[in-house]
């Protein structure tokens, strides 16, 4: 991961966004993270025909080269699935700037490399105007800085330290954690047995 | 110093700080369902890694499976189920698969064992794992990567969240349920209005709940956005523990499951119970609803040209005109169930609506009891038999059914639903589907009427 993410940015002015509608159940049914471009936002790319969307903002140019997201308040809400997060990731999308993320879908988009600068409603609603100029607004997200620059807009972002270490090192948590197994065992030494779970099988 | 329930449940959990700010926590019981977990198993094979303590995890089929029958519906879907047995024989994990005695809504399956008591901590890769607050138990939703940080560790990374108590005090009235609770608190807090923030529920409209209704309230908390949801421990939640195969296993001791008196919270919200109707959603977010006796909001309602052009749309989608009567709006089908709303107690609440009464013509009624075990129990309480009786399809297998149609329980394009389930997202029950929901009294009230109806004008037909 690089600690800048530059890109064309599309407007994405829907609020409250859930991971339905980011990857609609039929593309659930699977048992990898793979192949999944093609379900993301799929009920407003295409039509029930299949057909492409004209209207919707990213089939038209220059935002089917976008790699950031403008989005509205709440964006990732609902249900915790993490194909969401597989599928926008194998769509292109390297970031999402908006006002705030329901909480499992930040921890998702982490896990995953996506970055999700938090703004103010007014730098937010700033650069969706920008973005939804024809011209295509190429927007720059400087993680070691935690500042977005586009046009003549220059804002600093909020995100939390450990999310952005993650982001520009690109870690592997679970091998990450292991390293603390000790702590683990230490910490499990001192439970009681009544407070070890242990399931009927 | 004064602490939160919160604070003192991830205080006992906290196995070490980590240098970024992010801490490990422990996890006591990890649940997974059949599809959310088969990518955390791949990266477990991936990295040569293995399950930290196998005994610590229960797998449930839940999601994708058919209510109809034992067996799946489709090669996709008996690839999921089949995938998951796989990996819990490989890993010695504890597996309640179809036909399983114990099988069902992996929230409802949970209390049903006695595996969950006050001052755990409970994930799942299920955004509703908020209801284990109602024991006064931390759970909270995982993704798939965090399920095999799990597996592979037993902890999780995880940053404090900011508090927020949310009071509702005073009775409320006849006809308004738990779910109504929660919804008026969704409307009033807003989705997404507790993104960040840990709940608590407080006041005697809360502690007047059964366990059922807390379970609804703390269920349904991840609609407004919090990452967890809790409810003191109280006399309720202690009798609520006894009589299930896991009872007496558990006891996690150290802190008074409940809030220090002078404990501080972040944000609070108070609302009064007597003010709660019973509500409807009318639009595509939990957020949007009303009362069962007010009409569908009107542009004018709203200042912001965003907000107008929200309404337009969730209206277009939903198929309705601003300014509707909520009791004018017809349905197609009806749906009772869901880890919401699918407990013997919701059942016998819209039994009680259904007894002496007929499902409209041109309405399609089904129920999916929560789990085998409350399938069970209904049928020996003569449940089913009103269920039938009114026109209902009774269906003799668990699961999550049409709250999210990833079985074949799909409603189709434009169909409209009135459901005990949790969300009304766009394409939440099928493609084009028009979700509305309420509780389940409501639900067999709208069956009955053939459109949204309240509940308070159907009285009880026959006293038992």
């Amino acid at each position: 991961m690089t600690k800048t993410i530059k890109g064309i940015a599309a407007p994405l002015p829907l609020a409250n966004v859930d991971t339905d509608v980011i990857m609609p159940k039929r593309f659930l049914i699977t048992i990898t993270r793979e192949g999944l471009a093609d379900g993301t936002f799929a009920d407003l790319r295409f039509d029930n025909a299949g057909q492409q969307r004209p209207e919707f903002i990213l089939n038209r140019e220059p935002w089917t080269q976008a790699t950031i997201l403008i989005v509205g308040d709440n964006f990732g809400c609902g249900s915790s699935r993490e194909h969401a997060v597989w599928g926008m990731r194998q769509l292109g999308i390297n970031a999402c700037i908006g006002t705030g993320f329901a909480g499992i879908f930040y921890d998702n988009a982490r896990k995953n490399g996506l970055a999700l600068p938090v703004v103010s409603p007014e730098i937010r609603d700033a650069l969706m105007q920008l973005s939804n100029t024809p011209n295509g607004a190429e927007i720059s997200i400087n993680l070691d800085s935690r500042t977005i620059t586009a046009g003549d807009i220059s804002a600093s972002f909020e995100m939390d330290d450990a999310t952005r270490t993650s982001l520009i090192r690109g870690r592997d948590d679970t091998l990450d954690s292991l390293e603390y197994a000790g702590a683990i065992r230490d910490f499990e030494a001192g439970l009681d047995s009544k407070m070890r779970v242990s399931v009927i099988k | 110093m004064s602490r939160t329930l919160y604070d003192k449940l991830v205080d006992t959990h906290k196995v070490c700080d980590l240098p970024d700010g992010d801490m490990l926590i422990y996890v006591d019981f990890h649940i997974m369902n059949e599809y959310t977990s088969p990518q955390a198993f791949s990266g477990l094979d991936t990295k040569q890694l293995d399950v930290w303590r196998p005994e610590a995890h229960l797998a449930v089929v839940d999601h994708v499976n058919a209510t109809r029958s034992k067996e799946p519906h489709d090669a996709a879907s008996k690839l999921l189920i089949d995938n998951l047995q796989a990996n819990c024989i490989k890993h010695a994990i504890a597996f309640y698969g179809l036909g399983d005695p114990r099988q069902g809504i992996e929230h409802v399956v949970v209390p049903e064992q006695g595996l969950v008591a006050p001052g755990m901590l409970i994930a799942c890769g299920d955004s509703h794992t908020t209801t284990y607050g109602a024991y006064g138990a931390l759970g909270f939703g995982i993704g798939t990567s965090e399920v095999e940080h799990v597996l592979a560790t037993q902890t999780l990374r995880y940053k404090r969240m900011k508090t927020m108590r949310v009071t509702v005090d005073g009775d409320t009235a006849p006809g308004v349920t738990a779910k109504d609770i929660i919804m008026k608190v969704v409307q009033v807090v807003g989705a997404g209005g507790a993104n960040g923030y840990a709940v608590e529920f407080a006041g005697s409209a809360i502690r007047g709940l059964d366990m059922a209704g807390r379970m609804t309230v703390c269920n349904m908390a991840v609609e407004l956005g919090a990452r967890a949801a809790l409810i003191a421990a109280d006399d309720i939640t202690e009798s609520a523990l006894q009589g299930h195969p896991h009872s007496g296993q558990f006891a996690f001791k150290g802190e008074s499951w409940i809030s220090d008196p002078k404990a501080v919270f972040d944000e609070e919200f108070a609302i009064s119970g007597a003010d709660i109707e019973p509500l409807i959603t009318w639009g595509t977010s939990p957020d949007q609803s009303v009362p069962i006796t007010a009409n569908v909001p009107s542009a004018v309602d709203y200042v912001s040209p965003e907000a107008k052009a929200a309404l337009a749309r969730s209206l277009h989608y939903m198929g309705l005109s601003e300014g509707q009567s909520a009791q004018s709006i017809k349905i197609d089908t009806a749906f009772i169930g869901s880890c919401t709303n699918s407990r013997i107690e919701d059942l016998r609440e819209a039994a009680k609506v259904l007894e002496g009464r007929h499902v409209a013509v041109g309405v399609e009624a089904i129920v999916v009891p929560g789990s085998a075990m409350t399938r069970i129990k209904a049928e020996a309480e003569g449940l089913r038999a009103i269920f039938e009786a009114a026109g209902f399809e009774w269906r003799p297998e668990a699961g999550c059914s049409m709250c999210l149609a990833m079985n074949d329980d799909i409603a189709m394009d434009g169909e409209r639903v009135a459901s005990s389930t949790n969300r009304n997202f766009e394409g939440r029950q099928g493609r084009g589907a028009r979700t509305h929901l309420m509780s389940p009294a409501m639900v067999a009230a709208a069956a009955v009427a053939g459109h949204l109806a309240d509940v308070r004008d159907f009285k009880r037909k026959t006293s038992k």
